[in-house]
């Protein structure tokens, strides 16, 4: 391909042929490390000020625009406030899972990284058999850094916060999985690269086959959103963290510069895990159609990213945070299984290939439908809209 | 249909986000406030000053220190020192002066009562809020100096009330005048009939409540 679609593989394969044989996989090994953890954290802070920025201009205001050139410098001096901040540790707190914590919450999602397809050829870690195995199993960890925090804090508000994640992404989990599920039945395989490669296919018009392009893959990828925003803990889902009811949730002990580690290890999950949804049903790297190809595969990537992260800000611009009860009912009644009927059109999709393509369509989107309007009739009669006296 | 809600939501959202790029003016609440102001009220009240007629803060200083507002001031911000002599004020009758006029901004409380109970217009609120100082002592005591703001300020902060203030003080000075033109004439015709040498020149010089320093309002 072009130059510039592979400038990342050959720069690297410059550095490292300056070092000798016996060095290389492990300077190989480093450079990866590195770029991830620069570009990731790099991301982080341009993400935070595009956030208050988004939501400043959908609450009517421009946000933050004093620090540096339009307020774009406003994460370091954020940064620089957090790093001179005194740490305060609790009398009470366990002081080793006090200092722990916020690390075991950043280094997973940086790990989840590495299994990532971030460009054509660009992976860090390519694990053929167990690719989303790996990505799921270290983001699972994460939970115990935020029990972690929440225990060893003393406080009961921190407890509270992390009893209600630990409660939250247990149950998201599952159709997060599921979902994922669906792909790995229809690719054939737990490698994140080959899942990329398995929607290279081309269809109609120069149209790569996108798992999105497909009715499973509309549901599936909205059931992944839904529960990839509960698992990144963010609005409405952002319960155990809620401000206004539970001062911080799990990190309300935290203070300083392990404070600002919690925010970065949840927006390196939120990259994750939106980085997970595109490759699964975005396509990866992929350009949506065969002439785009000539703009960089990585660029797609990160425009993708780009622009699921948009999306998250505007949700979170949008909907209240829910209840507990209403969370736990909504994966439970709603999400799940409605993740489960997914897995099975997709399987019908995968099995019924030589069908003609309209009738295809057509009964799996109607299946979906159906599914849609039975399951959500109950949770709309038990949770009716709600009709305000005083205001429209 | 269940979700429709959130797609509403999503779209009241995008409007708003949308229009704040394309309509900031009506999507766009916020002033930036030192680059961009607000137009006060013309009733915004911050703190008072004394106000002065012509050029010369000294001279045409309306207070006349009779210390009414001192007396009437609730948190007692004001503190006056009568002079000892006298100036003509603006229809030239002799009037005492305040040799020393402060007030505390840090007790002063905007009330405007002093500005209620000044016989002579001589004391009006301000509207200039940026009165913070780094020096909490001298920094925050008006003096007469500083207090003194000519009567063309008052007239651009609140014209309502500067122009019905100048219009009786106007017609004030023509009363005064018109006095002061029959007393003279009275004089004259007075002084007439003796018409002594010894006299002339009494008659020639205007008694001390005659227009000698006629200073026009402004």
């Amino acid at each position: 391909m072009n130059t510039l679609d592979q400038l990342p593989e050959t720069l690297k394969d410059h550095v490292v042929g300056v070092f000798p044989a016996g060095l290389q996989p492990w300077i190989s090994a480093l450079l990866a490390i590195g770029a991830l953890c620069a570009i990731f954290p790099a991301l982080f802070a341009l993400t935070t000020v595009l956030e208050r920025k988004i939501l400043g201009r959908i609450q009517n205001r421009p946000g933050p625009n004093r620090v540096g050139p339009a307020g774009f410098l406003q994460f370091a001096a954020d940064g620089i406030k957090s790093l001179t901040k005194e740490d305060i540790v609790p009398r009470n707190a366990d002081r080793l899972l006090h200092f722990l914590a916020p690390l075991v919450v950043v280094i997973p999602p940086l790990l989840a990284f590495s299994v990532l397809p971030i460009g054509r050829n660009l992976v860090a870690l390519d694990l053929p058999e167990t690719g989303l195995l790996f990505f799921f199993a270290v983001g699972a960890s994460v939970e115990v850094g935020v029990f972690m925090a929440g225990w060893s804090g003393g406080n009961k508000y921190s407890l509270l916060g992390a009893m209600r994640a630990l409660a939250q992404l247990i149950s998201y989990e599952l159709p997060l999985i599921l979902s994922a599920l669906t792909v790995v039945m229809l690719t054939g395989s737990l490698s994140l690269v080959a899942m990329v490669e398995k929607q290279s296919a081309v269809q109609v018009a120069g149209l790569h086959a996108w798992n999105l392009f497909t009715p499973w893959g509309v549901v599936g990828f909205l059931i992944f959103l839904t529960a990839a925003a509960a698992e990144a803990n963010r609005s409405p889902f952002d319960l155990p963290e809620a401000e206004s009811e539970i001062i911080a949730g799990y990190f309300t002990e935290y203070s300083g510069f392990k404070f600002a580690l919690f925010f970065l290890g949840e927006y390196l999950g939120l990259f994750a895990v939106c980085g997970l949804g595109i490759t699964l049903f975005l396509g990866g790297w992929l350009p949506p159609f065969t002439w785009l190809n000539w703009i960089p595969s990585w660029l797609w990537f990160f425009g993708k990213l780009g622009a699921l992260i948009f999306f998250f800000i505007w949700l979170r611009g949008t909907l209240p945070r829910l209840r507990m009860d209403q969370l736990m009912q909504f994966a439970w009644t709603f999400l799940l299984p409605l993740t489960l009927i997914n897995a099975f059109v997709a399987g019908l999709w995968h099995f019924t290939a030589d069908w003609n393509v309209l009738f295809r369509w057509a009964l799996s989107a109607g299946l979906l439908a159906a599914a849609y309007v039975a399951l959500s009739r109950p949770f709309a009669r038990a949770f009716p809209r709600r009709t305000y006296r005083f205001a429209p | 249909m269940t979700g429709s809600g959130i797609l509403q939501g999503l779209a009241e959202t995008a409007k708003n986000f949308v229009g704040s790029f394309t309509h900031p003016a009506e999507n766009l609440a916020t002033i930036e406030y030192p680059e961009q102001r607000q137009k006060l009220a013309e009733n915004t009240r911050q703190f008072p000053f004394l106000v002065f007629d012509g050029t010369d803060p000294e001279a045409g200083l309306r207070c006349v220190a009779c210390q009414i507002c001192e007396k009437e001031c609730p948190p007692q911000c004001i503190y006056i020192i009568k002079s000892k002599a006298k100036k003509p004020d603006f229809v030239g009758k002799p009037q005492f002066f305040p040799a020393v006029f402060d007030i505390d901004l840090s007790v002063c409380m905007s009330c405007q009562i002093c500005v209620e109970v000044c016989p002579f217009d001589a004391i009006k609120m301000d509207q200039d809020f940026e009165l913070a100082t780094s020096d909490r002592f001298q920094g925050l005591l008006f003096h007469k100096d500083r207090l003194a703001k000519p009567n063309s300020h008052f007239q651009k902060i609140h014209p309502t009330e500067a122009g019905e203030t100048d219009t009786r003080r106007a017609a004030d000075l023509e009363k005064a005048q018109a006095a002061a033109a029959k007393a003279a004439a009275a004089a004259a015709a007075s002084a007439k009939p003796v018409a002594t040498p010894a006299n002339s020149p009494e008659a020639k010089n205007p008694p001390p409540a005659s227009p000698a320093a006629g200073t026009p309002p402004m």
